[in-house]
């Protein structure tokens, strides 16, 4: 038994010899660059990168998430339990507005982290809000469909179909109104405290999950309106 | 961490996070070109009624859209530094590709075999 009260408690990970003290060193780094809370850019380069690697990583399990949505749909959808089908129920001119509303506002998404790129402050921010604007359409149009459904008797519980239909295609449309939040609280902060290195990462965050949803939402409307208008 | 600090220090300056890229402008006006014409040929198809609108074809354009996105407005390449989100992209791609074509595959079979008079359309909800 060591007499020594700091190697028993490093016991378990000191399997090598010298172990604690580049265990000591990792730690003296650690504290280092935890104090350097202006984000030296060297420091800031890596930090950025990493929680980027970390959001796109979540980015890829909600991309999983919707994988099992989209198979669902894809084994239910012949299942209308005497109800409306697909191609009773599809308007596609106003999928089509739908598509156009989030394919812009990526669009917009996309100048609005050029203008962050090139310091301006102000574009961000208004590229942003046409961003959310358009975003807004996207919801709005979606909900108006979903309200129209459920009062013709067309509801989530009305059949198999309809169950997955509502589960995928809202699903979507919760993603994107926490994207709109997202969007919403970014700008109050731009607008606040400019573009920090802090904002400039949660920015390229909201950009990457913005045009992700535009990814899931090509899926949608393939799969379920124009495979569900075409497949009569 | 260092070591890391030092790899990143050493590389030119071209840009690392997501819109720090230069000609970035020009990468996005190109691919909503391309992201808009795949989005309007298919619906144009499917709500022309022409005989084209196959899922076949439907499925293509939205593969050919996804990459699209993928490629101008996620900017991810084979970039040393974009390394591993390449490697989750690609990793879940197939997991994606297991889940949907092996829950369709399953489900085919269950009703081709267990069905009795009942085939991928038929009636089993009453």
């Amino acid at each position: 038994m060591s007499s020594d009260p700091t190697v028993l408690h490093a016991g378990s990970l000191a399997l090598k010899p010298g172990y604690a003290d580049h265990a000591a060193d990792a730690l003296r780094d650690l504290r280092q660059s935890g104090d350097a809370v202006d984000f030296r850019l060297d420091h800031h380069h890596d930090v950025a990168s990493t929680i980027q690697l970390g959001f796109w990583i979540y980015l890829m399990s909600d991309c999983l998430l919707f994988s099992g949505l989209f198979a669902t749909y894809a084994l239910l959808n012949s299942h209308t339990a005497g109800g409306p089908a697909a191609s009773q129920l599809f308007d596609l001119p106003d999928v089509l507005t739908e598509t156009m509303f989030l394919l812009f506002s990526s669009f917009t998404c996309g100048l609005a982290t050029l203008a962050m790129s090139a310091d301006r402050r102000n574009a961000t921010v208004g590229w942003l809000a046409v961003t959310f604007v358009l975003g807004l359409g996207f919801i709005g149009m979606e909900v108006r469909e979903f309200a129209h459904m459920v009062a013709i008797g067309a509801g989530p519980g009305r059949s198999a179909f309809l169950s997955s239909f509502f589960t995928l295609v809202a699903t979507h449309g919760l993603h994107v109104t926490c994207g709109l939040i997202f969007m919403a609280v970014m700008m109050a902060a731009v607008l606040k405290k400019g573009l920090t290195p802090t904002n400039r990462a949660r920015l390229v965050n909201l950009s990457l999950f913005w045009h992700f949803l535009d990814i899931i939402w090509v899926g949608v409307f393939s799969l379920v309106y124009l495979f569900g208008v075409a497949h009569r | 961490m260092n070591v890391a600090n030092e790899a990143v220090a050493g590389q030119p300056p071209h840009g690392a996070r997501g819109g720090a890229h230069g000609p970035a402008r020009k990468q996005y006006i190109i691919g909503f070109a391309l992201a808009l014409a795949l989005t309007l040929i298919p619906f144009a198809l499917v709500m022309n009624h022409a005989p084209a609108a196959t899922p076949l074809v439907i499925a293509g354009f939205a593969i050919g859209q996804i990459v699209v996105h993928v490629v101008y407005f996620l900017h991810v390449d084979g970039s040393q530094e974009k390394r591993w989100n390449l490697m989750a992209l690609l990793y879940t791609a197939v997991m994606v590709f297991i889940v949907i074509g092996g829950s369709l595959w399953i489900m085919h079979h269950l009703y081709v075999n267990m069905v009795p008079h009942a085939s991928m359309h038929g009636r089993v909800w009453k």
